[in-house]
């Protein structure tokens, strides 16, 4: 599907996630429950605040000198007997792929979960070039998602937080399931479903967490111990991942794994936390071939950029588990793979201004993703960063709207203007103005409300009613001005008899 | 001492009442308030929506407006505006003429509980109020200025106030500056959802350091035809006060 998953408008999108009763309780019944188990497993560290700093280290280190340890990294793959292929595109890199599935003659793989393999579509490509492939995921939700005609992930950590389990019983039943939709029923039917493709699959595709820069290691970490098979029993395994996925040492890679699975599900660690390098001499299971394929896609646009910070990301998912946006709009209202604050700055960055200009502003700023990122990326900065350029640099707004902020602009930059905008606010706002009950006590006056407008106005008039501004005499300015006249003033012969 | 007061735009605009109960409650507390009638707004509507060219002149007149009178400290009734100030030497920083003016602006610069409690070191305000209230703590105030303290402490004095705690009080309302006029389908979600949690309280009052968003949930309340009433903390620090039951802070908080 690539990064886009919808061409419609925000608004569109937006407008469907709104009947989507079950995904908005889903979501966030699943961001309440997070938030207790996030803060009582990061609280088991203790100074949290001093990981964060050590997390952010780490990945800054890792991407001021990625050129560096990239090297380093595909030197000691090769040295361990893998294979390395740096694809500038998605194209280059599904190429690349293809040619290998072509070369082994595969025709059975099995896919553990890897949002860089969304991302370039890998699998629908796949099945294209090649009839007759077969083609598994088997990540339990990357597994429900396929076999649901390929619906798109909403969550980058829980992709189907979406369905509810009648609609898994659903899909199953497909599949020959006839039981109830108990989800224990629901798991043990795919673990068994999956089983049969495990044993037969010739070639593995996995992602990476983390690719260790100084031993050439892969770093993966499930709670399904799905991935541990995809690369324990084909013989060949592909790995894919983002180029920003280098750490520097093992040291770095245990840090950021603890934090990882605390910001990520809430746990101490998940099930699994593997780390592997394909075949070692004389043991049975492992790959015999090794390949890893580093992908930019257009990375590099972040890199030395004022986005650089958003490839620390280490896709823990934290940032759309407290957005009170996703809360509502859930992962199908961004229109990209990436949904949530992370998707919001980065799918412009992959995948341009023109497809995804409306992310940035989907976002109240209100900084819950900045305080809850464990690598400290500044998200919320980096939207208004996004704003900046959409307006300042490519003149991206149009229409009304853009009229009234450059009025505001303008408004805020002159105190005579400003003035005359307290003095007429009142006489000005009235025309728009209806009386009303009054329900907002000590807020609404009596004299009545704003209740529609023009652009903005119309847009906050929309959902909520907005005071008539006072009279001039009754405004604050006037009122601080008589009772400053009405002080006693130092040197006043009168006010110290 | 000297107390510039920073009215911010919206109180200008919009709510008088806060202007004066914070401009009362500080002179009670001995300050001698100024307000420079030159200035207008921190600049955040136009920033934050990616007008920042726009938004130079904004952020040049607030500082030389602030600065306008020699005072020891500059107040403002609004923990998002304040932050925004805070922020001035980043944006200023290869500004050579306003670098150290914004150093100097943000540096004595605080949102007005915050200035009773840190500054002044206020333990009880005096003020008695009749009924049950509940808090909205601003995202900003909470999390660009980091003051999540000063307001609780402060209404945990207040007399006959009833403080109920507000279930996820950690969600942004929705607000958001131009965000709730630009966005009003996904803002009007975020309110209602603030909305039901202030009304499941079962409080009568609903109390914030951040006229910002009291008139974002004022507004819907309104709107939804909901009872509440709609109060900055400076009022109520305003409200009934008997000046026998003020106190100060044995310690001054870190």
């Amino acid at each position: 599907m690539g990064i886009q998953t919808s061409d419609k408008p925000l608004l569109e999108r937006v407008k469907e996630s709104e009947q989507d009763k079950f995904m908005q309780a889903s979501v966030a019944k699943a961001q309440d429950a997070q938030h207790i188990k996030r803060e009582d497993s990061r609280a088991l560290l203790g100074n949290w605040e001093q990981w964060r700093e050590l997390g952010e280290q780490i990945r800054q280190r890792a991407l001021k000198y990625l050129p560096d340890y990239l090297e380093q990294f595909s030197d000691n793959v090769e040295k361990n007997g893998g294979d390395v292929f740096f694809a500038a595109t998605e194209k280059d890199a599904v190429d690349y792929i293809e040619k290998i599935v072509k070369e082994t003659g595969a025709k059975r793989i099995v896919k553990s979960k890897s949002m860089v393999t969304t991302e370039i579509d890998l699998d629908k490509r796949l099945l294209a070039m090649n009839k007759g492939l077969q083609l598994m995921e088997t990540d339990l939700a990357e597994f429900i998602l396929q076999e649901d005609d390929w619906d798109e992930p909403t969550h980058i950590v829980f992709p189907t937080l979406h369905k509810n389990r009648d609609q898994v019983r659903e899909i199953f039943m497909k599949l020959g399931y006839e039981g109830d939709n108990d989800p224990m029923h629901l798991a043990r039917f795919a673990r068994k479903f999956l089983r049969e493709y495990f044993l037969q699959a010739d070639l593995g595709i996995t992602g990476c967490n983390f690719a260790v820069a100084d031993n050439g290691m892969i770093n993966l970490v499930t709670n399904e111990g799905n991935a541990d098979l995809t690369m324990a029993i084909p013989k060949t395994q592909i790995v894919v991942m983002g180029m920003e996925r280098i750490v520097p040492t093992m040291n770095d890679a245990e840090i950021l794994d603890n934090m990882l699975c605390r910001s990520a599900v809430g746990q101490k660690l998940t099930s699994y936390v593997t780390f592997e390098k394909g075949q070692v001499a004389g043991e049975t299971d492992g790959p015999e071939h090794f390949h890893v394929v580093i992908v930019d896609n257009n990375r590099s646009r972040a890199l030395g950029s004022e986005f650089q910070s958003i490839l620390q990301c280490i896709r823990c998912g934290a940032c759309m588990n407290v957005c009170p946006v996703y809360r509502h709009i859930g992962g199908h209202g961004y229109g990209s793979i990436y949904p949530g604050p992370l998707g919001a700055v980065l799918s412009p960055i992959l995948g341009g201004y023109q497809a995804f200009q409306e992310l940035p502003y989907a976002s109240s700023l209100c900084g819950a993703c900045t305080e809850v990122c464990p690598v400290k990326i500044p998200l919320h900065k980096l939207l208004i960063e996004h704003r900046r350029i959409i307006t300042d640099q490519r003149h991206m707004q149009h229409g009304l709207n853009n009229l009234m902020m450059e009025a505001i602009g303008i408004g805020t930059g002159f105190p005579w203007l400003f003035r005359t905008a307290v003095r007429f606010g009142h006489l000005g706002l009235k025309p728009l103005a209806s009386k009303g009950e009054v329900h907002a006590e000590n807020f609404i006056k009596p004299e009545g409300s704003v209740k529609g407008g023009p652009g903005l106005v119309g847009g906050w008039a929309d959902v909520r009613d907005l005071p008539l501004p006072p009279k001039n005499k009754d405004s604050f300015r006037q009122w601080f001005a008589k009772h400053k006249a009405n002080q006693p003033q130092p040197g006043d012969q009168k006010a110290n008899q | 001492m000297k107390v510039v007061i920073f009215s911010t735009c919206v109180v200008d605009l919009e709510f008088p009442n806060v202007g004066i109960a914070m401009t009362e409650v500080l002179e009670r507390f001995g300050c001698d308030c100024y307000l420079p009638k030159d200035q207008i707004c921190c600049g955040q509507p136009t920033f934050n929506s990616g007008y920042a060219k726009g938004t130079q002149r904004a952020f040049r007149n607030q500082i030389d407006a602030l600065l306008s009178v020699d005072a020891d400290y500059i107040v403002g009734p609004a923990g998002s505006c304040v932050a925004m100030i805070r922020e001035f030497p980043e944006f200023m920083k290869d500004d050579p003429q306003y670098a150290d003016k914004a150093r100097e602006v943000a540096a004595k610069t605080f949102e007005f509980s915050q200035f009773l409690w840190r500054v002044l070191g206020v333990e009880n305000a005096g003020a008695e109020l009749d009924g049950r209230a509940t808090y909205h703590r601003s995202c900003h105030m909470t999390r660009l200025l980091g003051e999540s303290e000063s307001p609780y402490a402060l209404l945990a004095h207040v007399k006959g106030l009833e403080m109920i705690p507000l279930e996820n009080a950690h969600d942004c309302c929705g607000f958001g500056g131009t965000f709730s006029a630009k966005e009003p389908e996904i803002s009007r979600q975020m309110v209602d959802a603030k909305v039901g949690h202030i009304v499941d309280t079962g409080a009568e009052i609903l109390i914030s350091c951040d006229p910002g968003c009291l008139m974002n949930i004022g507004g819907r309340f309104n709107r939804l035809g909901k009872p509440i009433k709609i109060m900055h903390i400076a009022e109520v620090l305003n409200s009934n006060v008997d000046e026998s039951r003020i106190s100060y802070l044995k310690q001054m908080p870190v």
